[in-house]
């Protein structure tokens, strides 16, 4: 089956995006963009082949019926054990790794206990794993380095403690080992994962084993399926890192367009607010971008405002809407200016203005910022797409709103929950395009 | 009224952003125009003599969020002309008939062709002035611009402005004048009697009211604060320069003053005491206006000074006039002229031994804890070498 | 504002040379430019007196007739920009007392002179006898002279050239900035330099300035060829510099345009597109028009991310700063003082803002441009303050696209290369899509 891929190479995450020949979307992919662009490129492609496979094995299942009624509930803890037996090798791999860390260490005397440390902490990650994927588990990432890394350092700590060795050796075991693993990628892993994971699965819904032949067949008949590269287009602030040819190359702002297009075909003017960079861009009804603004040299009014706005306050990010919905009077905080909102918020405090208003006052603030890009860029217009970090933010959007409606009337906002992969959704489209309309062949990568 | 309500009233009319009292003033009479001037100067007096309302335009101070105005700008220039393009977006100057931009630095001259661009059916002007003083080249030019604006006024006015009118005008800004160097003696006289923020406010209030009522209005807040009792404290008595475009907002001034200093003079608002004199009511009155800009008016960084020697005088002689003991330099972010006038100035303070301190602002700063810092600081040393 | 002078790239990378493209005018041009080093760093052994002036609005023929030797501070600062020094010397001005949102042309001159005034070959450059203040388009002029001034108690005289705010050059005007040639600058000149003045002399001066300017003025409209011959922008900062700064008037300017003329002209005979630093252009894709100084601490990076796209500046307004000539004006001998007066009045950042929008939109007609470039300087309010309207006006008004990066003259700190190239590349692929769903359409 043929396939098409966009991958945007975002500064903090990678995103991929796979779409058939039907333009249908298969399958999406993330990962963290790391120190590795190359590597980071491939594993959210990987991740995005995958999610495929999961979209395909829930088609081929509910065509064959199968699992009359049951279908969600078994592929949810189909993909659930897959991770897991993902995350066990994973976790095999890191094992491996910290030991011969261990060896070059020069811990001394340490050495031995550092092993046998290492050994009850891992005896204690592989024990734990499958509760980590259980259905309901909450996960804060779903990046290995992430759920290995703050498991492997509660436990470290433990087992530290009881056995009187230094915490901090445990500590530089992992910092020296994760980042090889991290950029470790595992080819040609997916049949073996999926049928071991097949296994877990009939195990713990055992009324499916019954039907074993009849699940298993739709199966192994996707997972024969090849999914054939058709084309790839990178694009995001890495774009350039990629090891692909101009060609298969677009810059992020003709991806973004394109994507908010084609979730919303009716959008007009998108708007994105993403770490590093605010954009406004318009386009015209075959998402073909019209015209573009971003933020000036100045990183004013971006997410990272609302990072460094946590920062002060000693709050999550993900803390900072909910808190702001909570205000009853907003505050006026005039700095976008990410130093000195700092210094504002801080006055605003010592005058005993409340977090919740103040926190509003800020949220109204980046937004105005972005609504001046919006003006810059020639207005907003219907209908209207709101992508990025951001968007997840519920009082930002609440601000949006109220300003959209203020400054430009009655327009349709679209937020998809998605929204993150607009960039890569474009970059999928154009190779779709290149391949369907232009009638383009995938070029041979330069690089590994 | 007495103090509180009259700065009440000039509270309400300077943070009306709606120009209400302007659209009064129209109302009243049908047919009324009025037209609005920025920072620095302009000749108001022919305006007025034109039978129309001269309107002070000073941004938008930490009031207004500006949203059109900001996407015409870089980060790097500063906001009045973002918050002026708000209020003009906003339809809140609908209620000017024109727009002066006088000379003062690149960006507000750009603003001047903006203005004509995005606000096509108003009058327009871009106002120059000479930086040659002499009568015959510079005067010349100056007096055929302002003959310029008389007959554009004119025209939109449906009748010429004669010399009649324009002698009158000038006796009537000739007391508003007065009325303002009063108002400066006093506080110099009195700081604690006067404070700055609620001097600031009474000249704010001469932006828009027609200038009768504002001479009107300077004189019984005069009489009217020297009955107050107020305490005196034991404040440094400083000379505040550079915001003669961008103004600061309130809350800076009342920072400033809190922090322990008294300000004795200040280049707030500049076209109220640009000239220094009276302006003779007898002759031509065009070159009796030019001759007052030419040979006896302020001194600000947006005006060339002729000679090396010229630099720093005025601001000398307002320290040592106004009996000031240091002076605060406070200029707007990215104001070309008052940054680059500022090292200059700076110098010839330190050769003649007068303590300065400098930060800038923008009209919508909202934290003022730096400011008092600063201030309070400079205030105490100044104490201490005082009594050293 | 600023004056552009030579681009040799590749000078100060020894290992490059041989490689570095060049033809028989960019080496006259070099020679002329390090010649007048030289002529300032002697001026005072050879008992000649030195002058400082503005590139917009200098008045060179004029400042001939007194033998001064000719200094232009902007030249100075963008030279040292181009060699890499500008950074440090901004940075000593602001520890010297100079804020951090002012000029950097204003930063970098100071700086250079509290580094003992070294300029930019490396000769010392004099302290000027005059300081010829032609106010004309800038602001911040007045304000860079008055504080030379106080430093060096240079005697200073002010040429007050009025704005054209209603879009165009009164009576009124015109005379002021005339008495003003006869009553003060002239005079001054002579009391300074001891030379009386000969308006004979000009004339003869000026003579040579209309030969000159029109060769300028055909080299620079060879870019409505297709493909166009040169780079109106980065090619043209070359171009203009011995006619914007100390040579407009001189046999030597003369000389280098017909020069010019003729190298331009066998490069549309072979059909041939601009010469890069790089050797010849990889082939016009994008035809474009620029608004705005360019950048000097990274010239050729910034130059780069053209070519490699395949993008032609084929008009720039920045090569209009120092003189508009393409709409008609020259310097007429016959009318010496009254054409100084015209010639400042309308030097293109002394257009008001209707006028600079129209003359962008001509140029994207008559050039055949895709769209509209606008490089905004920190440095310089006069061509920046509004610049997002001229971008917004000129695509309503010729429908095609324009787009808005940011840079400075000659801070190093204000140049982002990948945020400058993130957004070229974005606008070049978006003139690119256009133009497939154009023909598609």
């Amino acid at each position: 089956m043929r396939c098409f891929i966009g991958i945007d190479l975002g500064s903090t995450t990678t995103k991929a995006v796979v779409i058939d020949e039907q333009h249908r979307i298969l399958g999406r992919g993330i990962t963290n963009s790391r120190s590795n662009y190359d590597t980071a490129a491939t594993v959210a492609k990987q991740e995005a082949l995958l999610s495929a496979r999961f979209h395909l094995f829930r088609e081929a299942l509910g065509t064959s019926g199968a699992l009359n009624g049951g279908l969600d509930e078994f592929v949810g803890q189909l993909e659930r054990d897959f991770r897991l037996e993902q995350f066990l090798v994973q976790l095999a791999d890191l094992e491996q790794v910290c030991a011969k860390s261990v060896a070059t260490a020069r811990f001394g005397e340490a050495e031995k206990a550092v092993s046998t440390a290492l050994g009850a902490v891992f005896a204690r990650l592989r024990q734990e794993a499958p509760e980590l994927f259980a259905p309901g588990a909450k996960r804060k990432s779903d990046f290995f380095r992430d759920i290995a890394g703050s498991r492997y350092l509660a436990i470290g700590e433990e087992v530290a403690k009881d056995s009187g060795l230094r915490y901090d050796f445990l500590l530089n075991v992992f910092d020296r080992s994760i980042i090889e693993v991290e950029n470790r990628v595992y080819l040609d892993s997916l049949a073996p994962h999926l049928l071991a994971a097949l296994k877990r699965t009939f195990k713990a819904l055992p009324e499916t084993a019954a039907r074993g032949e009849a699940v298993r067949a739709p199966i192994q008949g996707v997972l024969d399926m090849p999914l054939e590269e058709a084309y790839v287009v990178g694009t995001g602030y890495g774009r350039a890192r990629l090891p692909f040819s101009k060609e298969h190359v677009r810059s992020e702002i003709l991806c973004h367009g394109l994507g908010a297009h084609v979730m919303y075909p009716h959008t007009a003017t998108v708007l994105d607010i993403g770490g590093q960079d605010t954009k406004a861009i318009q386009v015209d009804p075959q998402g073909i971008v019209e015209s573009f603004q971003m933020n000036d040299r100045c990183a004013a009014g971006c997410g990272r405002y609302l990072g460094y706005i946590a920062d002060e306050m000693n709050m999550g990010l993900h803390e900072l809407g909910p808190l702001a919905m909570k205000s009853t009077k907003m505050v006026r905080i005039n700095s976008t200016c990410t130093v000195f909102a700092g210094a504002e918020l801080r006055d605003r405090l010592s005058l005993g203005e409340k977090r919740e208003d103040i926190m509003a006052g800020l949220h109204r603030a980046i937004i105005l910022r972005a609504m001046s890009i919006l003006a810059r860029s020639g207005g907003v217009r219907n209908e209207f797409t709101f992508t990025g970090g951001v968007a997840k933010n519920e009082a930002a959007v609440k601000s949006l709103t109220e300003l959209i409606a203020e400054n430009y009337g009655k327009v349709t906002l679209n937020i998809d929950p998605d929204s993150i992969y607009t960039g890569a959704l474009g970059g999928a489209t154009f190779a779709w395009r290149a391949v369907m309309e232009e009638g383009k062949a995938i070029e041979k990568r330069e690089a590994a | 009224m007495n103090t509180q309500e009259i700065i009440a009233r000039c509270e309400h009319l300077f943070e009306d952003l709606r120009f209400g009292a302007v659209k009064d003033w129209k109302a009243a009479k049908p047919g009324r125009k009025a037209i609005g001037y920025m920072p620095i100067y302009v000749p108001r007096e022919i305006i007025h003599a034109a039978g129309m309302l001269p309107v002070g335009i000073f941004g938008g101070g930490d009031q207004l969020e500006v949203i059109q105005g900001d996407a015409y700008y870089q980060s790097y220039i500063c906001r009045i002309p973002r918050s002026t393009i708000e209020l003009g977006l906003t339809g809140r100057l609908d209620c000017l008939d024109g727009m002066l931009f006088p000379s003062i630095c690149d960006v507000i001259r750009n603003l001047s062709g903006m203005w004509q661009i995005m606000f096509k059916d108003k009058y327009v002007k871009y106002f120059d002035v000479p930086q040659n003083y002499d009568d015959a080249i510079g005067g010349e030019f100056y007096v055929h611009e302002m003959q310029l604006l008389r007959e554009d006024l004119g025209k939109l006015a449906g009748r010429p402005v004669t010399d009649q009118a324009l002698r009158a005008s000038i006796a009537v800004y000739n007391e508003n004048r007065q009325a303002v160097r009063d108002l400066y003696a006093y506080r110099a006289a009195k700081p604690w009697q006067a404070p700055t923020s609620e001097l600031y406010l009474v000249l704010r209030a001469g932006c828009v009211l027609p200038p009768e009522e504002h001479t009107a209005l300077v004189r019984s807040y005069l009489s009217e604060a020297a009955k107050e009792t107020r305490p005196q404290r034991d404040n440094a008595r400083v000379v505040l320069t550079g915001s003669f475009c961008e103004q600061p907002p309130l809350s800076l001034i009342k920072s400033i003053e809190m922090a322990g200093c008294y300000v004795v003079d200040d280049d707030f608002q500049l076209i109220q005491s640009w000239l220094l004199d009276e302006v003779p009511v007898t002759g031509n009155p065009l070159e009796e206006l030019s001759k007052a800009f030419l040979h006896h008016s302020t001194s600000t960084s947006s005006k060339y000074d002729e000679k090396k020697e010229d630099k720093g005088k005025f601001l000398l002689r307002q320290v040592k006039e106004r009996g000031a003991e240091g002076v605060v330099f406070a200029a707007p972010s990215f104001c070309d002229p008052a940054l680059l006038e500022r090292p200059m100035l700076q110098e010839i303070l330190a050769r003649h031994k007068v303590p300065y301190t400098a930060f800038k602002y923008s009209e919508n700063t909202g934290q003022m804890a730096p400011i008092r810092e600063q201030a309070g600081t400079f205030a105490d040393s100044i104490k201490l070498w005082s009594a050293a | 504002m600023s004056t552009p002078i030579q681009i040799v790239p590749g000078t100060r990378t020894p290992k490059k040379p041989p490689q570095v493209q060049k033809e028989d005018s960019m080496w006259l041009q070099k020679e002329l430019i390090n010649g007048n080093y030289h002529e300032l760093a002697t001026a005072h052994e050879m008992n000649r007196k030195v002058s400082a002036t503005f590139v917009p609005g200098n008045l060179n023929e004029l400042l001939m007739c007194f033998n001064f030797a000719r200094s232009l501070p902007e030249t100075n600062a963008l030279q040292n920009g181009m060699r890499k020094k500008s950074g440090k010397m901004i940075m000593d001005a602001e520890r010297d007392g100079h804020s951090e949102d002012v000029c950097t042309y204003v930063k970098a001159d100071l700086g250079m002179m509290l580094q003992g005034q070294v300029g930019p070959t490396g000769e010392a450059l004099p302290t000027p006898d005059v300081l010829l203040l032609s106010y004309t388009g800038c602001f911040t002029f007045m304000k860079w002279f008055e504080l030379i001034r106080q430093k060096y108690n240079c005697e200073t005289v002010m040429l007050h050239v009025p704005y054209q705010g209603d879009g165009k050059i009164s009576k009124n005007m015109r005379d002021y900035v005339l008495k003003q040639l006869k009553e003060k600058v002239i005079p001054t000149l002579e009391k300074v330099s001891g030379v009386k003045f000969d308006i004979d002399l000009l004339r003869q001066y000026m003579r040579e300035s209309a030969k000159a300017e029109e060769d300028l003025v055909w080299t620079l409209q060879s870019a409505k060829h297709k493909p166009s011959p040169i780079d109106g922008y980065f090619g043209a900062v070359y171009y203009i510099g011995p006619i914007f700064t100390a040579f407009r008037g001189t046999p030597e300017a003369t000389k280098f345009y017909s020069v010019l003329r003729s190298e331009i002209a066998q490069r549309i005979r072979e059909g041939k597109g601009p010469v890069t630093p790089e050797g010849e252009h990889p082939g016009e894709k994008y035809r474009l028009v620029v608004e705005g100084p360019p950048n000097w601490t990274s010239f050729r990076e910034f130059w780069k991310m053209f070519y490699d796209e395949g993008a032609v500046v084929v008009a720039s307004t920045y090569a209009k700063v120092g003189g508009v000539y393409d709409f008609g004006f020259r310097h007429d001998p016959e009318h010496p003082l009254e054409s100084l007066a015209e010639y400042c009045l309308g030097c293109y950042t002394n257009l008001n803002f209707p006028q600079r929008i129209d003359m962008i939109c001509k140029y994207i007609d008559e050039y055949q441009a895709d769209g509209l470039l606008i490089n905004s300087i920190k440095s310089c309010n006069s061509f920046s303050a509004g610049q997002l309207l001229i971008l917004r006006e000129v695509e309503k008004r010729t429908g095609k696209p324009a787009a808005f990066i940011e840079s400075d003259l000659v801070d190093p700190r204000y140049f982002s290369a990948a945020n400058i190239k993130n957004r070229l590349e974005s606008y070049f692929q978006m003139v690119k899509q256009k133009r497939t769903a154009t023909a598609a359409h």
